[in-house]
């Protein structure tokens, strides 16, 4: 009889890599298949083809390293398929198919492999993947589809909005001088589409009905980030399956809707605390970012006390970005910028230490 | 009444407890085996000195070896017959130590014991007999018992706390103890009581075992002891003394301290029942309940077994396996050792003996910094910064910055860490390589 001999614990729970990472592809499957409905199979085609870019890369990588055959290649962990399904979700279904390709190589080669793969890569690969070559094809990457359940644009709102996501289109009416109107507003009178559905919804609570067909994923947008409210369904699957923590997600979301609701008016020239909330936190690929991509375990620190100052940062940075920056890029260099503080926050915040109290009474 | 059910704050995880295996089966007695073997370090600290030479005779309960030093303790025949050889063997745990091989005497008489009174001892006498009697821990750390009930001057043990908690999956000979044995463990806690002055009792139960606290519950009342029996939330390590401490009296041990230095004394029910036995009935400890069981094993069972017979013969006396298991492990599964053979033989801590097979195997990945080991850590340590840093050699930051002596290897942190990275094993490398720097 063989008997294996090793040093303890002889049991072992559920968890793998792999699970997690697969699990994460699940989450994001309810997302990408609404991406994939609202913008036709041009979508689906970007997918594939930054999820195959991804593998390839580990793939051929994995050669170069050596010793790692197919049977021994990393791609069973599954972070790869993650990384090119994210930097998929990340794409404007209209890009041209090379930029998701250029995305997936950079995410995979430069960001994670170079780094030393799986777990010592310091910045989000996905992010990493979409920020270049958000910055290296900026008008590509800006032209938006309307998806097919909002009606159909007519007349002259065809070149104003058609190849606008609601955050450009209100930042550049802000920005071209148009105040004292909420976000909403703007939309409104420039013509922006609403569903019937969200009409309806709107009128009974008393919201803005661009904030219900952004929270259930009727506007324009990235193929991935348009349905928050499938995102949320994930993000809840992942948290029950306690494969993510509430801490990074809330902090992140919270903070930015407080900041927004405080500040946001002044560009519109109205007050303190006048800003619109749902719109802003339902779209711009906030929740995708925050509940996906902020949470990243390699990226994103290790004890919950850290996970909240990470959220709270990203926030932060998300709302700065958003009103300030000249582009509607926030969450993405949001989360990299807090990426880059991970170590040092892991290096300050640790946990307290059983026993490193005072005892509660002396003995004697 | 304090709360209902309590239990410690920090960290913990919650593996299967799998105890159905072999929780109902009521304790057996095994048979004399042929041959035993007796190892002189059955305790934590210092082997004890060998006092016969091959060819001696020897009579259960006689003493064979004596404590070396301050930490150590005696040790007894556990059978009458004759010393074949003193050699070296190697523990589960990779211990190598010397070992006496006793030949049974099938014809030997039944030793007779005494019938005490322990009340009419004086505290001094109980605990002379308890480290004359070579009483150890029976938890599995194997703490000579003396030790940890001599009072150190300037300190007083306030409460006594009795760890019958078996947090550990599968094993169950406390949880039998506790059933089968309840009358004399609980005359043994009143007399641990009476050595160390304690003022306050408690039990701890985990309430998987609700059938023992009501048991114990029921003993306590009929006997009239001031002994509180308190069930806690199933939560592993809970049977660390920190975390029974933490749960039962709401009192932390500072860093590198004892239960002592926070007025506390935990003691195993296992080891209260052997304390019940030296002090009156003066039989040594040289026997103990062996929990054998997994799920390899034909018919678990609760065996009380001489010390020092091979866990072959035990496995057998189990019908043997029903599948040939991937590992033996010594005590549980959480921080047990693996037999390496079958002819390895048990010890005074030896709580089980477990043969499983490997389950939810997957491949080793780098680190993914999930943080999962950090939740669990029932001592609020950063397993991976420590992992992380033994792996790249720097002892001391492992050490210093990161606490590394503070870890107890309770196997949190392994258990559900999903990159399959053996920490416990990086951790002991490294304890061993930080102390070899000193």
């Amino acid at each position: 009889m063989r008997l294996k001999i090793s040093s303890s614990p002889h049991f072992h729970s559920k968890n793998s890599t792999s699970s997690i990472m697969w699990n994460v592809s699940l989450a994001l499957a309810p997302a990408a298949i609404w991406g994939v409905y609202v913008f036709g199979l041009r979508a689906l085609l970007i997918l594939v083809v930054s999820i195959a870019a991804s593998v390839v890369t580990e793939y051929l990588l994995g050669l170069i390293d050596g010793e790692r055959g197919l049977k021994q290649s990393t791609l069973s962990d599954g972070s790869a398929f993650l990384t090119g399904l994210l930097v998929g979700m990340n794409m404007s279904p209209l890009v041209p198919v090379l930029i998701p390709i250029i995305a997936s190589a950079f995410a995979i080669g430069i960001v994670k492999w170079i780094f030393g793969g799986l777990g010592q890569n310091w910045m989000n690969p996905a992010l990493g993947g979409r920020v270049f070559v958000f910055f290296s094809f900026t008008s590509l990457m800006s032209n938006y589809q309307m998806p097919k359940t909002l009606p159909a644009l007519t007349g002259a709102s065809v070149d104003a909005i058609g190849s606008a996501t609601p955050l450009s289109y209100v930042k550049t009416s802000i920005t071209n001088g148009l105040l004292n109107q909420s976000p909403s507003a703007i939309m409104t009178n420039g013509g922006y589409p609403t569903t019937d559905f969200a009409q309806n919804l709107a009128q009974t609570l008393h919201i803005s009905p661009y904030a219900v067909d952004a929270f259930f994923g009727n506007i324009g947008g990235c193929i991935g980030e348009v349905s928050a409210f499938l995102l949320l369904v994930g993000g809840i699957y992942l948290c029950v399956k306690k494969i993510i923590s509430w801490h990074i997600p809330v902090t992140f979301i919270g903070f930015f809707a407080l900041l927004t609701w405080m500040f946001s008016g002044y560009r519109s020239g109205f007050g303190f605390a006048s800003g619109e909330v749902l719109g802003q936190v339902f779209s711009g690929g906030l929740f995708l970012g925050a509940i996906f991509m902020a949470t990243d375990m390699v990226t994103s620190p290790i004890t919950k006390k850290g996970q909240v100052i990470f959220g709270l940062g990203c926030g932060f940075w998300t709302f700065l970005f958003r009103y300030f920056g000249s582009l509607p890029e926030a969450v993405s260099l949001a989360i990299i910028l807090m990426n880059i503080l991970t170590p040092t926050i892991d290096r300050y915040v640790v946990p307290k230490k059983f026993g490193y109290i005072k005892p509660v009474k002396e003995a004697n | 009444m304090p709360k209902d059910v309590l239990t410690f704050k920090r960290g913990g995880v919650h593996p299967e407890d799998r105890k159905f295996l072999s929780n109902k089966k009521a304790i057996e007695f095994l048979p004399v085996p042929k041959e035993v073997v007796v190892s002189l370090s059955q305790h934590l600290g210092a082997p004890a000195k060998a006092l016969k030479a091959k060819g001696d005779s020897v009579v259960r309960g006689e003493k064979i070896g004596t404590a070396s030093s301050f930490i150590s303790a005696e040790v007894h025949s556990p059978v009458t017959g004759t010393i074949k050889a003193i050699q070296k063997v190697t523990l589960a745990n990779s211990v190598k130590c010397d070992a006496y091989v006793i030949e049974t005497d099938p014809t030997a008489e039944e030793v007779k014991w005494d019938d005490i009174d322990w009340r009419t001892k004086s505290k001094e006498e109980l605990l002379n007999t308890i480290k004359d009697l070579g009483i150890v821990g029976m938890g599995g750390a194997t703490f000579p018992a003396h030790v940890k009930f001599s009072i150190t001057k300037g300190k007083v043990a306030e409460y006594l706390v009795i760890n019958g908690v078996e947090c550990e999956p599968y094993l169950t000979s406390d949880h039998r103890t506790m059933l089968e044995r309840a009358e004399g463990a609980i005359e043994g806690v009143m007399i641990i009581a009476k050595v160390i002055e304690a003022k306050k009792i408690i039990v701890g139960i985990e309430k998987n075992k609700m059938d023992a606290v009501k048991h114990l519950r029921d003993v306590i009342k009929a006997k009239g002891y001031p002994i509180t029996v308190q069930p806690l939330k199933m939560k592993y390590p809970q049977g660390d003394e920190k975390q029974l401490l933490k749960a039962t009296t709401g009192r932390e041990i500072p860093s590198g301290k004892l239960p002592l230095d926070i007025g506390a004394v935990v003691s195993n029910i296992g080891t209260c029942f052997a304390v019940y036995e030296a002090c009156t009935k003066n039989k040594p400890l040289m026997e103990r309940v062996v929990c054998v069981t997994g799920e390899c094993i034909k018919e678990p069972k609760n065996i009380v077994a001489p010390i020092g017979t091979k866990i072959g013969e035990l496995i057998d006396f189990c019908g043997g396996f029903k599948e040939e298991p991937d590992k033996i492990v010594s005590g549980g599964p959480m921080m047990g050792f693996a037999f390496y053979d079958l002819d390895t033989p048990i010890q005074k801590g030896t709580s089980g003996v477990i043969s499983i097979k490997v389950e939810n195997e997957a491949p080793q990945t780098s680190c993914i910094s999930c943080g999962k080991c950090v939740s669990a850590c029932p001592i609020g340590l950063m397993p991976t910064m420590m992992y992380k840093n033994i792996s790249n050699g720097r002892y001391d930051v492992a050490l210093n910055k990161y606490s590394l002596m503070d870890c107890k290897e309770c196997g949190s942190c392994a258990f559900v860490c999903p990159a399959h990275i053996p920490l416990v094993h990086t951790f002991k490398y490294g304890k061993k390589m930080a102390r070899r720097k000193k």
